[in-house]
Parts: C-alpha cells; sequence; structure tokens
C-alpha cells in the first residue's frame, strides 16, 4: 500500500509507456487463467484426415519420403511377417532415437496400415506453432500428444481415431532419446490400448540415433533397421501396468534380436536375461562404450534371422 | 462463466497505467508501485424473463401487501409516480426498465376498467423533462395515451395547490408531498436503484416533496452526519426519510412500491474497454480506447458531450420487487450490493479517482464545475459503507477538466451560485445560513424550474450540501488537469500532472502516503472494514 517518495517522480515522469498502443503487461499480482489456445495438445487436427488430404500424404509417403529415406537411410526392415495377419487397427509402439524415425517407419509399416495410420507427436513441440502444427498433421498424419502430463482430450483423440480404424504410432518413451540409450516407456499406451481394444505391435528401429541423434548437429547418412515384433494383446485379467511392462519388454527382445539372433534373444528372454534398451543404470563413460559396442557387432555379423520378406 | 466479484489489485513495475475518467475523456495514469486499484465486480447475470419476473413481482408483493390487481377496482384514484431521468446514468437503450414495469401496471389497470389513472415524473426539484425525455423513460405508447389527456404529468415542488401537508414528524419534520399522489386511492412508484441511496421512503418524501420539506434533510448538518449517505441505516437523510414515509403510511397514503436493480453493464460495445481491466485490453479494446480518446480529444468540448451524452446503456434487469416500501427495499438493497459491493481493508491517505461527463444532474446538459464537486465529494466519496476509503485529513484527487461552463437554460441558479456565492465563502455552513433562502425563494428562478426546464434554484446549494461531509473529512481537494481558475473558485488546488497532484498531496500528508485508486466505471461501492 506504500510507495517509496522517491520513486514517484521518476515513475510519473515517465512518458506513458508503450501501452496502449502495444499489449498490456499482465500484473505480477494478479494470476492469470490460462488461455485456451487452439494450439499444443488442443489443435484440431480432423483436416487432416479428409480424404484429399489423406490423398496427398500418401503420395508424399510413396513418392517422396519412401524413395529418399531408402537412398539416405536405407532400412532393412525385419518381422513383417509376424505381423501379417495382425488386426488392424493397431497401435506401433516403437523406440525413440530419432526425429528420423517418424518417416521411416510411417513410410516402411505394411501397406495395409500405411495409409490409415496417425502418429503421436508430442504436442509442446510440434503442435507449438501454427505452421508446425499444420505442416505435421498435413505430411505425416500426426496427432497431438500430451507428453508431460495426463490429457483428456488427447487419449480421447486416440482411442476415438483408434475406434475409427485408424491405426496409431506413437513413441512410448516420451521423446527421443538424449544419449543413444533407450528410455522406460509411459504407461499410457497399455491403458489406450485397453480403452480401444486394439493390440500393441511393438517395433525397435535402429541406426537413427546414429544418423541424426538429439543431439547431432549434421546428417549422416547411413543404413538403419526396423525390427516389428508379435502383436500383444492385454491378457484378459492383466493389469494394464503388467501389460505396459511387456510391451517395453518386447521392444528390448527385439533389439537383442537384431544385436544377437533371434534363438539368442528368445533365450535370454525365456530367462528373463534380455538387456534392458534403458542401458546400465550406472552411467558415465561405459554409457558410450556399451553403445559403441554394439554398432560393431552389427558390422561384424553375419545376415540375420528373420530377414525380411 | 459467472461474473467476477470485486478486486483489489496491488501496483507492481508491470502494471499497466491505470485508466481515468476525465470529463469527456480519458488519461492513462501510471500508478506508483504499492498503490491500490478498487476494480468493480462484473455485471451481474439479467433475470432470464424480464416481463415474467414484472408481473409476478406485482402479483407477488413483498411484506404487508396485496397483489396490485386486487389493490385495483374502477371508480379509483390511481397515481402511478416514477423516477426522472436521473436514473439510470447513462440512459438505458429502449425500453427502459420503468416503460416495462408502468405498462404491465396499466394494462392491470386496464383490465380494472380503472379510468382516473395519473402518471406523475417524481422531480422534486430537479428539472422537467423534455417530451423526448419522457418517451424514453416511458415509450411511445404510454406517453401518446396519457400526455394529451393532461394525466402525464411531472412534480411541481412550487405548485401550492397540488401540494398537501400532511404532518409533522417526532422530530418536528414537515411532510409536504403531491398533494393528487397523497390523495389517490393507490400509490404506485416505479423506481430505478441504481445505487443504494435510492428507493425505499426516499422515494415518495423526496421525490414528490415540497422545498418546504426537503430542507430537513437536504441540509449541512444531515449531510455531514450522513456516513455514508449509500448506507442507509448510518445516514442522517435516510433517517429523516424514513420518518417521513413512515408519517405518510400513517396519514393514509396507500403505497405500492416497485424497485428495480440493473447491473453493472454500463457501456456498449464500442466503449466496452471502460468495462474492463486494463491488463485484459484486447487488441480492439486498445484501438476503441485510442480512437475515442483521439476523436474526444479533437472535439470541442460541446460535440464531445454530444457525442457522450447519445450513449445508451445496455443495462439488464437484476431484480424487480413489489409490495410494502421497507420489505422491498430491504430486498432491492441486497441486489445493489450484491453488485456493486467491494471488500476493502483499511483505509487510505490519498484517494484518486476519475469523474465522468455525466451525473444525476446534467444528462443531456454539461457538467458544471458545481456538479463536477457534488459528483466527487457527494457521490464518489461517498461510495463506501463502514469508513470513507480516505482517512480523515486525507486527500482526494478528482481527475476532470473542470471548465467554467454553465448551461443557462438548465442551471441558471448555478451560475449566480457559481460567480456570487462561492466568491464569498466555500464553507457550507455559512452558505446556507447566508445565501440559500434568497435563492430558494427568487420568483425567477421559480419561474423558470415550473415553466422551463431549470432546476430549483436552491439546488446548487444542495449540491455543495452533498459534498459536506467529504469537506468536513478532507485534509484537501486536488482537480488534476482542472482549470486552475475555476478549481480555485471551489476552494481546491490544481494539478496538471499527477506526478505534481502527488506532490502537492505530500505537502498535506506526509511522505510516503498510501494511494488507492478508486477505478470506475462501472460503478461500485467500497465495503471498507
Amino acid at each position: 500500500m506504500e510507495y517509496k517518495s522517491d520513486k514517484i517522480k521518476k515513475v510519473l515522469s515517465a512518458s506513458v509507456p508503450g501501452f496502449p498502443f502495444k499489449a498490456p503487461n499482465w500484473p505480477a499480482t494478479v494470476s492469470r487463467k490460462p488461455k485456451q489456445s487452439k494450439l499444443g495438445a488442443n489443435y484440431d487436427t480432423e483436416w487432416s484426415r479428409t480424404y484429399p488430404v489423406r490423398m496427398v500424404r500418401a503420395l508424399f509417403l510413396d513418392g517422396i519420403a519412401r524413395p529418399l529415406i531408402k537412398t539416405l537411410i536405407p532400412p532393412t526392415v525385419f518381422g513383417e511377417d509376424r505381423i501379417k495377419d495382425a488386426p488392424v487397427p493397431a497401435i506401433f509402439a516403437a523406440n525413440h532415437s530419432s526425429h528420423l524415425d517418424t518417416p521411416l517407419l510411417a513410410s516402411h509399416i505394411p501397406a495395409r496400415y500405411r495409409h490409415k495410420t496417425v502418429i503421436g507427436a508430442g504436442a509442446d513441440y510440434f503442435f507449438d506453432r501454427t505452421w508446425k502444427a499444420a505442416l505435421w498433421s498435413g505430411l505425416a498424419g500426426a496427432i497431438p500428444i500430451e507428453r508431460s502430463r495426463v490429457n483428456r482430450r488427447s487419449s480421447e483423440l486416440a482411442e476415438s481415431l483408434l475406434k475409427d480404424g485408424w491405426s496409431l504410432i506413437i513413441f512410448p518413451e516420451g521423446g527421443r532419446t538424449p544419449d543413444g540409450f533407450g528410455q522406460s516407456f509411459k504407461a499410457g499406451i497399455a491403458q489406450l490400448a485397453k480403452k480401444a481394444d486394439v493390440p500393441v505391435i511393438p517395433v525397435y528401429i535402429k541406426g537413427t540415433y546414429d544418423a541424426l541423434g538429439k543431439n547431432s548437429r549434421t546428417f549422416k547418412p547411413g543404413p538403419t533397421s526396423i525390427n516389428f515384433g508379435l502383436p500383444l494383446f492385454l491378457g484378459a485379467d492383466e493389469d494394464v501396468r503388467i501389460f505396459a511392462k511387456r510391451i517395453q519388454q518386447s521392444v528390448d527382445q527385439l533389439s537383442y534380436e537384431l544385436e544377437t539372433d533371434w534363438w539368442t534373444a528368445r533365450k535370454a528372454a525365456a530367462v528373463e536375461m534380455t538387456p534392458e534398451l534403458t542401458g546400465p543404470a550406472v552411467k558415465g563413460w561405459r554409457d558410450e562404450w556399451l553403445r559403441t559396442k554394439s554398432k560393431a557387432i552389427r558390422i561384424a555379423s553375419a545376415s540375420r534371422w528373420p530377414k525380411k520378406n | 462463466m459467472s461474473p467476477r466479484p470485486g478486486f483489489i489489485l496491488d501496483v507492481d513495475k508491470s502494471t499497466p497505467p491505470a485508466l481515468f475518467w476525465h470529463g469527456e475523456g480519458f488519461r492513462l495514469e501510471k500508478l506508483p508501485m504499492g498503490s491500490r486499484v478498487i476494480y468493480p465486480p462484473e455485471a451481474l447475470d439479467p433475470l432470464k424473463d424480464p416481463l415474467g419476473a414484472i408481473a409476478h413481482a406485482l402479483e407477488n408483493p413483498v411484506g404487508d401487501s396485496s397483489p396490485l390487481s386486487s389493490l385495483l377496482f374502477a371508480d379509483m384514484r390511481l397515481t402511478i409516480a416514477f423516477d426522472d431521468l436521473s436514473l439510470p446514468l447513462p440512459s438505458m437503450q429502449p425500453p427502459d426498465i420503468r416503460q416495462l414495469v408502468i405498462e404491465q401496471i396499466l394494462d392491470l389497470a386496464a383490465a380494472k376498467g380503472v379510468d382516473d389513472v395519473v402518471l406523475v415524473a417524481a422531480l422534486a426539484l430537479h428539472r422537467r423533462m423534455t417530451e423526448s425525455e419522457l418517451r424514453h423513460i416511458l415509450g411511445d405508447r404510454i406517453y401518446d395515451s396519457f400526455n394529451k389527456m393532461g394525466r402525464l404529468t411531472q412534480h411541481d415542488a412550487e405548485d401550492r395547490s397540488n401540494l398537501i401537508h400532511l404532518g409533522l414528524t417526532d422530530k418536528g419534520e414537515d411532510v409536504e408531498i403531491n398533494k393528487r399522489a397523497a390523495t389517490s386511492d393507490l400509490l404506485v412508484y416505479v423506481n430505478v436503484n441504481l445505487v443504494s441511496m435510492d428507493g425505499g421512503h426516499k422515494s415518495v418524501a423526496t421525490g414528490l416533496a415540497s422545498y418546504k420539506s426537503l430542507r430537513h434533510h437536504h441540509n449541512v448538518k444531515t449531510m455531514v452526519h450522513s456516513k455514508s449517505f449509500m448506507d442507509r441505516h448510518n445516514s442522517q437523510l435516510h433517517s429523516s426519510n424514513w420518518r417521513m414515509g413512515r408519517l405518510i403510511k400513517e396519514a393514509g397514503v396507500k403505497i405500492f412500491q416497485v424497485e428495480t436493480t440493473l447491473n453493472t453493464n454500463t457501456f456498449p460495445d464500442s466503449f466496452g474497454f471502460l468495462q474492463k481491466r486494463e491488463w485484459e485490453w484486447n487488441l480492439k479494446d486498445r484501438t476503441g480506447f485510442i480512437a475515442a480518446s483521439a476523436a474526444l480529444g479533437k472535439t470541442p468540448p460541446w460535440l464531445s458531450r454530444k457525442i457522450l451524452h447519445s450513449i445508451r446503456s445496455p443495462y439488464q434487469l437484476t431484480g424487480v420487487t413489489a409490495g410494502e416500501v421497507e420489505a422491498v427495499h430491504d430486498i432491492t438493497i441486497e441486489n445493489v450490493f450484491k453488485q456493486q459491493l467491494v471488500e476493502v481493508h483499511g483505509q487510505t491517505d490519498i484517494l484518486t479517482m476519475g469523474l465522468p461527463y455525466i451525473g444525476p444532474y446534467n444528462v443531456n446538459s454539461i457538467m458544471n464545475p458545481i456538479l463536477v464537486y457534488c459528483l466527487g465529494l457527494g457521490y464518489f466519496f461517498n461510495m463506501y459503507k463502514g469508513m470513507p476509503l480516505v482517512r480523515k485529513g486525507g486527500v482526494l484527487i478528482l481527475s476532470h477538466p473542470t471548465r467554467r461552463e454553465f448551461d443557462p437554460t438548465i442551471h441558471p441558479s448555478y451560475i449566480d451560485f457559481f460567480d456570487n456565492v462561492l466568491a464569498d465563502t466555500t464553507d457550507p455552513l455559512e452558505i446556507e445560513s447566508k445565501y440559500e433562502s434568497a435563492f430558494a425563494t427568487d420568483p425567477w428562478y421559480i419561474h423558470l424550474y415550473r415553466t422551463g426546464h431549470a432546476y430549483h434554484g436552491v439546488h446548487p446549494f444542495y449540491m455543495w450540501y452533498w459534498g459536506a461531509h467529504a469537506l468536513d473529512h478532507l485534509g484537501a481537494v486536488i482537480i488534476l488537469g482542472g482549470d486552475p481558475k475555476t478549481v480555485h473558485r471551489l476552494g481546491f488546488m490544481s494539478a496538471s500532472t499527477m506526478s505534481d497532484a502527488l506532490e502537492m498531496a505530500q505537502s498535506f500528508i506526509g511522505p510516503d502516503p498510501s494511494l488507492t485508486h478508486l477505478h470506475s466505471p462501472p460503478l461500485l461501492m467500497a465495503d471498507v472494514k
């Protein structure tokens, strides 16, 4: 209530600030009601699922993205036989190492899914500007997913699309790996599968971190791999948390399968000894050592099974 | 979303400048850090079915009263009195709420076969209204039906043939009111309760009274002891009116009171910025403000006035209650407080406020210096309950150009009051004792009041008395942006900038004063704890 007299002159002698010619400041003492933004999780992507836009997107994916990816980061696709008879729609749950994961996976999932699939993308990152939101929803069929908190609108949109026959590509880690190792999966995917009553197809993507990792400044073209796992269904009495863990373990096994071979990976899975994507508990110089070791194995190893169909 | 209650902002360095009315324009003033700004509550949601609510109120009266339809009969004398154009401010967008209420009353009277119906505008000593003003309040249907038959009248406090003395109160106050109203079988009073001062017994005891009766409460002593006259239970003005009202009832005058309350939806969309807190101004509000400020700043005062007085407020009905006067008024006051009351903790050293182009006594006319004084010290200063917003000996800073401008048709006696009375003294008691009688009985002023559109000769005195409590309470009054000569005549100081005004204020109350700004429009009433 009181003010310093010596400040009066200074404050009042100043010419009236930019207001009203520019927007007013918000007083620090007044709490601000969050403005209902039309961006982020509130961005309306319905337009991107209209037929004309889907057609443009199909042309883009098959005519531009696929050839470009085959040229720059040629993928070897494994496990397509495992999802040959998987129900449509389904949720594709993949590890996330790079921005390249999205176009890579979107353009290489089987054709029966490809042109009716949406991609869960971070609402805060891909939908924070109108142009970005339009670009990603238009060209990739992205839908906004709130990463930092549970958002009813995000989950309801995903659920309604799944029920409407759309498949969903989602990266349950919630963001790209900062160091090449995987991150824990968020549990929302299992809940979503339960609500929409669809299977989850685990996917392991390899090589994109080396091509364009989170902290990479330059793009390094190179080979990549995609390994599809068997579709996972929520058990009759299975808890969604157990199911979420099962999804992550499946991706771990797909990863280990690429590092070793199918039989070794199955044996490790049987005794619950599959190395986790999240890497060692102790971080340090050994992180990079272990991660690059896996690269050496890939180069040295012989061709693996199952082969691409 | 329900409307937000009133709000007190603590000014910090990021707070945008505060809006001040400045007569026919605006000022944006950066207030010192630590100041408080009291913002009024948002407009309440209106009644969904106003016509249905009026009909319900007339048939379901409160207090010791029967439904209106049962009080009407064929051979009766029915008088319908109504508030004049001084309420609401600015005037409502048509239809005026009085029109809606009176039309329903007349429908009921017509159904009962009542022939002897007279409408009376309760002017007290206010000016007579023009035809267009009456048409605005009552609507064409009522005006055309009643005016040509001489059944639409305006109370004449100097018409001895139409006044009746009903007796003296226990305090010796004369009660003399409109004879037609007092001798009717039923007097229906239709009011607009814009602020808590209005309504109740004041409607008839003041609105239909003569000078002889009014002088008992419109005097310096009563006004100084009305703390405030917006708070009925602490207002001697109201105590006197209540005594008179009860005497009127005892004298056998049967009154059916209809009181209405409006929300504070005061300005149309084009002036929407006036209704919003500055930091919530969007592009449209800022554009509106800049355009309005620039346009009003470039136009001469007479044209600015014409533009602003043409504004019609989109007020909406929030309550209508009918029946026995006191029971009705209790509900009405609750409704008014629900809309206007803001709880404020503690008094302030300096109170600032902007004064608009309009007050109760200059509708379609000029806000002359005496009305500036009355609006600031009489009305806005008194918009409190409990204790004044500003401490005893504090400083009031008003923002208004305060030009020496008068409307000789409407305020003839104001000119002489300003030139002769204020040149001699500004002390209310001295003014009252030395000059009131001469002005009140001046035949020329009485003639102008009765036949023209002039306020009664004594009216400027009452304006001065309205501010007597504030004059008694305050240490100094500074008019920001006021014409120095005119302001000096009022006995106040003029400052050209807020910075100067604050420095001047500090010379009275010392360094590091606290400051509170009463943000208006819309209207608010501070409940000072």
